[in-house]
């Protein structure tokens, strides 16, 4: 598509949110990866890339220590969320979570109404004072997730009901109202029509203005047109991090230029 | 020829035919398998099935037929009168049947030759001291019309097995020779053996459906009967139980049902806490080495046989609930309680409970757990918000399979919570259940003419019909649980 609005948009912003020193994850004996040092800026889209299976939805994982849910998996090195180590252990890792939201590749809604989907982490995190604010967590939610025409007349009905991609949509809305700093997104559109990626798409445009985002995603074209920053992974390897038109035009690693002209992959 | 052998030899001519129609398939291939239809040995399968089947069938058939068929045509022989000195024709018949198993017998020994066996008469041998002396013992002395009916028995059965042994074979050498002659490398001989698997299923579950029709008739039948001699609104209705064979007794369902739900009532208050909190714990926040050592220990509970269960109740909880609560608290001075047996019932339905529900919160997606903590929610909200609310049709359905379990329990009851029928409330009071009283009808010299024996399968239906509707319930519940994901 329009690939040119990449050099329209430069990074107007240099503060940095995120860095990560020498992080390697191992998943029992499989290391999974291997030293990636990288600084992720705030109101800026990074964008991962890379092969499947290179371990870009580990190194996201473990920027809101997702991975601790799995039992083998072993994180060394430092990640700094606004110069803390998120793996301090006087970090509570439920808080991070809170500030560091996470959509998933496949939506996952709960077996609960549209409305307490959305509601949940408001709910949890004591975030609204009395219903009223609630309802005006939900529906700013949904409508920043493109959902709410959809959706305001069936609040009450569950979650599950929704078609994959506009479940895929509850679920950003669901991840937006919890009002994070940094929010990752695994391949938040691999199920999901043109339109509606469009609609995504022009959603994390605008998450920008207020947080962070990190995107993993398959589609060069994507990345292209909503990231600032994009990081080819390779084999569990940071292989090159830069501005996306850099990247995209200039790759100064021929594994990178391999990669997005397509022959590797 | 025994029955054994002429299986047996029914089944080495399925052997014979299998062999050779796996020869005459590779054979009509020029031996390249690869242009058969189906493997070799499909073929082999194809005649054997068609050998052995039909003569198995014919031969299972034949031995059902023909008893009846002998016996339509020994009944002739045998003089009303005979048949109304001792009471009952089936008497008479059994009789023939014993003397004809004694003269077998004394042909075996050699005590009688077979011609004198088909011969001898009353009224020059004394038939019952002859069959004394090799063993055979019969009660009274035999009539000569029963002798002639055992020996026309003898006759009948000794044809009727030879005619069947030389049906079953033939119809094993047809059926042999049928397949053999029809295969060839283009017969289906695959699609034959699957339709025969299909076909044994299909039988495997007739039989099992067919038997628990054949229970739930048997008991409406002896139900019948009881509701002829009792009427059923005081069965349904009453609130005494007290049953005397001398007849004019009270056989009121209230008190049994009421002991039945209270006891199984305090099991589950009992167990579904226990087995649910344990479930989430094992199945949550355990990790998977203490996982694999805790989950086969609960499951042990669920193979101690109830019997033990009922003498821990009878030697340490009762005593123990009596000495410590009821008599300080002046609520009785009974071991046996309603409180003891509904306790160690829990314990024992821990199992159930916290099994299934172990299985049902580890079907529930990984994704919804990682969709909860990526919100930043804690174990325990994730747990009491998502995957509860996701497995709670399973988990409703595990108890209600507890309950039916709790409810046909029979051990426990009877050591734990007594045999006296009683309507109360107080928890430390003996009291008893349907099962208990079914069993309790039923031991001893039984009249099963009595409402008093009858009543035990008006108890045994209502219980069936308590425990299937539970079932029901809870498989309805559990299979709309299944739709939700996947
Ligand atoms: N739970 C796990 N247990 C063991 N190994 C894992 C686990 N998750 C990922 N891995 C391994 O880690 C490596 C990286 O996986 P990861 O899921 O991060 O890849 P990815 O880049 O996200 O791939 P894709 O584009 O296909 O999603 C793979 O080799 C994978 O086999
Ligand atoms: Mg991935």
């Amino acid at each position: 598509m329009n690939d040119m609005r990449v050099l329209e948009r430069a990074v107007d912003n240099q503060d940095l949110k995120i860095a990560a020193r020498d992080v390697d994850v191992y998943y029992g004996t499989t290391h999974a990866i291997k030293s990636v040092n990288v600084e992720i800026l705030d109101k800026t889209v990074t964008a991962f890339i890379g092969p499947s299976g290179c371990g870009k939805s580990t190194f996201l994982r473990c920027l809101n220590r997702m991975n601790d849910t799995i039992d083998i998996c072993r994180v060394t090195g430092d990640i700094l969320l606004d110069n803390e180590d998120i793996y301090d252990a006087k970090v509570d890792p439920v808080q991070l979570r809170a500030k560091v939201g996470m959509v998933f590749q496949k939506p996952n809604p709960f077996p609960k109404s549209i409305y307490d989907n959305v509601a949940y982490g408001p709910r949890i995190h004591g975030l609204s004072r009395n219903k009223a604010e609630l309802d005006e967590i939900v529906e700013k939610s949904l409508r920043r997730a493109a959902l709410w025409d959809e959706a305001k007349d069936r609040l009450d009905q569950p979650g599950t009901g929704l078609s994959g991609g506009q479940q895929q949509r509850l679920c950003i809305a669901r991840a937006v109202a919890t009002g994070p700093e940094v929010l990752l997104m695994d391949e938040p559109c691999s199920a999901l029509d043109p339109i509606a990626t469009a609609q995504v798409e022009e959603l994390i445009d605008e998450l920008r203005e207020r947080f962070s985002v990190v995107i993993v995603t398959h589609s060069m074209q994507q990345a292209a047109r909503v990231s600032q920053k994009t990081a080819f992974f390779h084999l569990g390897e940071l292989v090159e991090y830069g501005d996306t038109s850099q990247i995209f035009t200039n790759p100064q690693d021929s594994r990178t230029e391999s990669y997005i002209t397509g022959r590797i992959g | 020829m025994p029955l054994l052998w002429i299986v047996i030899a029914v089944l080495v001519l399925g052997t014979i035919g299998y062999v050779l129609g796996r020869r005459r398939a590779m054979a009509s291939a020029e031996g390249d398998a690869r242009s058969l239809h189906s493997l070799p040995n499909y073929y082999g399968l194809n005649v054997l099935l068609f050998a052995v089947v039909p003569a198995l069938l014919v031969l299972s058939v034949w031995l059902l037929v023909q008893p009846v068929v002998i016996q339509r045509q020994v009944v002739n022989m045998i003089p009303d009168t005979a048949a109304q000195s001792a009471g009952e024709l089936s008497l008479v018949m059994s009789d023939v049947r014993r003397v004809a198993d004694g003269l077998d017998r004394a042909v075996e020994l050699g005590a009688l030759s077979r011609e004198d066996a088909r011969t001898i008469r009353t009224e020059f041998t004394n038939v019952r001291d002859r069959l004394a002396s090799i063993g055979v013992a019969l009660g009274d002395e035999v009539s000569s019309d029963v002798l002639r009916a055992a020996q026309r028995y003898r006759v009948l059965k000794t044809t009727g097995t030879i005619a069947m042994d030389a049906v079953v074979l033939l119809l094993a050498a047809i059926g042999l020779g049928y397949a053999y002659a029809r295969t060839h490398k283009e017969l289906r001989a695959r699609n034959v053996v699957e339709r025969a698997v299909l076909s044994l299923l299909i039988l495997a579950s007739t039989i099992a459906i067919l038997t628990t029709v054949g229970i739930v008739l048997s008991m409406i039948i002896e139900t019948r009967d009881f509701f002829r001699l009792y009427p059923w609104q005081q069965f349904f209705f009453g609130t005494q139980w007290i049953p005397s064979f001398e007849g004019g007794s009270e056989l009121g369902l209230i008190p049994l049902l009421w002991g039945t739900i209270y006891i199984t009532f305090i099991a589950l208050v009992v167990s579904v806490p226990l087995g649910l909190f344990s479930a989430v714990y094992l199945a949550e926040y355990a990790s998977s080495r203490l996982r694999s050592v805790a989950k086969p220990m609960i499951e042990i509970l669920a193979g101690i046989p109830t019997i033990v269960y009922g003498l821990f109740a009878l030697i340490t909880v009762g005593p123990m609930l009596r000495d410590y609560f009821a008599q300080p608290l002046g609520l009785g001075t009974s071991s046996a309680s309603v409180a003891t047996a509904g306790i160690v019932m829990g314990i024992m339905l821990i199992p159930f409970v916290s099994s299934l529900s172990d299985d049902i919160i580890n079907a529930v997606p990984q994704s919804l757990r990682d969709g909860s903590y990526g919100l930043g929610a804690t174990k325990s909200e994730t747990v009491k918000q998502v995957i509860l609310p996701a497995a709670l049709p399973g988990i409703v359905g595990a108890v209600l399979l507890a309950t039916s379990r709790g409810i046909g329990e029979t051990m426990i009851v009877v050591l734990g919570a007594g045999a006296a029928a009683r309507l109360s409330l107080n928890p430390f009071e003996a009291m008893t259940t349907v099962t208990v009283k079914i069993v309790g009808q039923l031991t001893g010299d039984t009249d099963f003419s009595s409402p008093e024996a009858l009543v035990a399968f008006a108890l045994g239906l209502t219980l069936f019909a308590i425990t299937l509707g539970l079932n029901v319930l809870a498989l309805f519940i559990v299979r709309k649980y299944r739709e939700e994901y996947e």
